[in-house]
């Protein structure tokens, strides 16, 4: 994480706590996951299960499968959920191999 | 199981405006989207976006609350965050949304899942804080988020529009690194009559460059070499423009060369595809009225090749018509009569494509990326391992899944197909209709066992 984010937000929304990695983070309630950790200054969102390569989102639009955090224990697309009080956000180390 | 007389799959400029004609004629429509707000790429969160984004985003955005306001009809089922991962005979369609599988039917649907980014692999194009120029759009539209000190890289209409939104906010870019060449421009005056018919667009895009320029945003045209470096995260980008090696310090890369339709959904249903050489990409073959060749199914928008948001809405509307002719909602003549002054709409939008697709070509180096670039991002295969592929006597890109793990990653070869087809046929002398794609299977989208368990025979799905 970076002291001052690569990204700036242009509205102000209530906040809600959340941990990423077990470090707290105030979140805009409701504001897109992936959006609002970039936001918080979260740069690497998992790393890849090949090479362990950091990752982090690529295409905002549940296409690319970057953004993959593991949330309340369930590997899930950051970009494509909403910001909840009390998210255990981690980052993902596997992918959806274990999916159907 | 639910039925409905169709199915519409997105949410875009197509499917909206399919879905609000469909229900006019008296069809029962379903319109499924993975996003929570209708809208599509373009109109992206629309209705949420207030006064202040609307005008960083300009009128042609903000107008999209027409069809997202035309979607409250008594025989339209919105059903929004619904990811859709198959469709099955008959047609039986499964999606799941908040962590549930759920099931609906319908006698014909309509694929309107728009269009993908195309792949640009460049060198550290893998990188944190690379991202595509529409997802720093989707930044802007959905969450009101802008990157401080960004590097948009690439060519086309939609660089352009986005850096003018980024300069309307208050962030400009630091630079615009453009692929483009002179000599593209001049072959695109060849279409320049075209171009002159849809002389709206040319207006349009001076007014993006004027401001860009107003806000010296600087512009290198011509760039090749483009590399991103940096260790853990994007750090510079590097390229030589008219014969100068540059460095441009930055914390985000936007990367755009243009965009392709998606044609998963498609492809899975077995639909046959045909490569275009003017839009570098596969697009399904669709009769006059967008049906494909498997009876019922239909693709409307940038889905069926890169027309933009007008003439995607124009197309729904087609696709609309014919449903309800065979549906036995609407007489023939009277399909073809609502259907005219469509088709001359369409062929309006349709006029400036090939000045803009001959002046804006996909950037040389990340259609025939070099041999340490990765260009599959899921199971990181670089471009040479493919060509070795090639050297051993592997044609097609489903052959190469047996030589490699290339397109077996979860985004199922959305940012890697379409390169691993041209680098085969490049290295085997063979055209991409030989060559061919990846083969679609269901589902579409991971799916959880969680998610199967919980899903109920008798929901509704809503
Ligand atoms: C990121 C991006 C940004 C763009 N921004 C602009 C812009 O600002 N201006 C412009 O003129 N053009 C823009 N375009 C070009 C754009 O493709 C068209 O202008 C227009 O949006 C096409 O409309 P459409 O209805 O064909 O598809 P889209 O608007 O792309 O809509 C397709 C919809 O299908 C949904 N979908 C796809 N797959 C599934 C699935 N499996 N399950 C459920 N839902 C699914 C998507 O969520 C999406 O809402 C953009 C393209 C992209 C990719
Ligand atoms: S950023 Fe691509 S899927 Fe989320």
């Amino acid at each position: 994480m970076k002291p001052v984010s690569p990204f700036l937000e242009l509205d102000e929304t209530a906040r809600v706590p959340v941990t990423f990695d077990g470090t707290p983070l105030d979140l805009p309630q409701g504001a897109n996951l992936a959006a609002a950790l970039l936001v918080a200054g979260v740069d690497v969102f998992r790393h890849t299960p090949v090479s362990g390569a950091p990752r982090a989102p690529f295409c905002m639009m549940g296409a690319c499968f970057e953004c993959l955090v593991e949330i309340d224990g369930v590997v899930r697309q950051a970009c494509m959920i909403d910001v909840t009080a009390g998210m255990d956000i981690r980052k993902a180390h596997e992918d959806f191999r274990g999916a159907v | 199981m639910e039925r409905f007389d169709l199915a519409i799959i997105g949410a875009g400029p197509a499917g909206m405006a399919a879905a609000r004609e469909a229900a006019d004629l008296g069809l029962a429509v379903v319109l499924l989207d993975e996003q929570a707000r209708p809208g599509g790429q373009i109109y992206r969160d629309v209705e949420r976006a207030g006064p202040v984004r609307g005008d960083i985003l300009g009128e042609d955005y903000t107008a999209g609350t027409r069809l997202t306001q035309a979607l409250l009809h008594d025989r339209i089922r919105h059903i929004a965050g619904a990811v859709l991962w198959a469709i099955e005979d008959g047609f039986c369609l499964s999606y799941t949304q908040d962590g549930r599988a759920a099931q609906v039917s319908a006698d014909r649907v309509l694929i309107a899942t728009g269009a993908l980014e195309r792949p640009m692999p460049l060198p550290g194009w893998t990188l944190p804080g690379v991202m595509t120029a529409g997802a720093g759009q989707i930044l802007l539209k959905q969450s009101g988020v802008l990157a401080r000190r960004a590097v948009l890289v690439g060519s086309g209409p939609l660089l352009y529009l986005i850096a003018a939104q980024m300069v309307r906010a208050g962030t400009p870019p630091l630079a615009l690194v453009e692929t483009q060449t002179v000599a593209d421009r001049t072959r695109a005056l060849h279409h320049i009559s075209g171009a002159l018919r849809g002389w709206r667009y040319l207006v349009k895009g001076l007014k993006l460059l004027a401001q860009i320029t107003r806000a010296r945003v600087p512009r290198h045209t011509g760039a090749t070499g483009i590399a991103i470096e940096g260790s853990d995260r994007a750090e510079a980008v590097t390229f030589t423009s008219h014969g100068r090696a540059h460095r441009i310090d930055c914390d985000t890369v936007f990367l755009h060369h243009g965009v392709v339709p998606n044609t998963q959904a498609a492809r899975s249903l077995g639909v046959m595809h045909r490569w275009r050489r003017d839009q570098a990409c596969f697009s399904p073959v669709l009769d006059p009225w967008g049906e494909t060749d498997v009876p019922g199914i239909y693709v409307a928008g940038d889905g069926a090749g890169i027309v933009g948001a007008k003439a995607a809405e124009h197309a729904g509307r087609l696709a609309a018509l014919a449903v309800a002719t065979s549906a036995g909602h609407l007489g023939q003549g009277e399909r073809d009569r609502r259907a005219k002054r469509l088709r001359l709409a369409l062929d309006r939008e349709r006029a400036v494509r090939p000045f803009l697709d001959a002046a804006y070509p996909p950037c040389v180096e990340a259609l025939a990326p070099a041999d340490g670039t990765i260009i599959c991002r899921c199971e990181e295969v670089t471009a040479g391992t493919i060509r070795s592929h090639a050297k051993l006597g592997c044609l097609g890109p489903n052959q190469s899944k047996a030589f490699g793990r290339a397109g077996m990653g979860p985004c199922q070869g959305r940012y890697c197909g379409l390169t691993v087809t041209a680098l085969l046929a490049a290295a085997n002398g063979r055209t991409e209709d030989d060559t061919g794609y990846y083969r679609i299977r269901p589902p579409l989208k991971p799916v959880t066992l969680g998610e199967l368990a919980a899903m109920d025979d008798t929901s509704d799905g809503a």
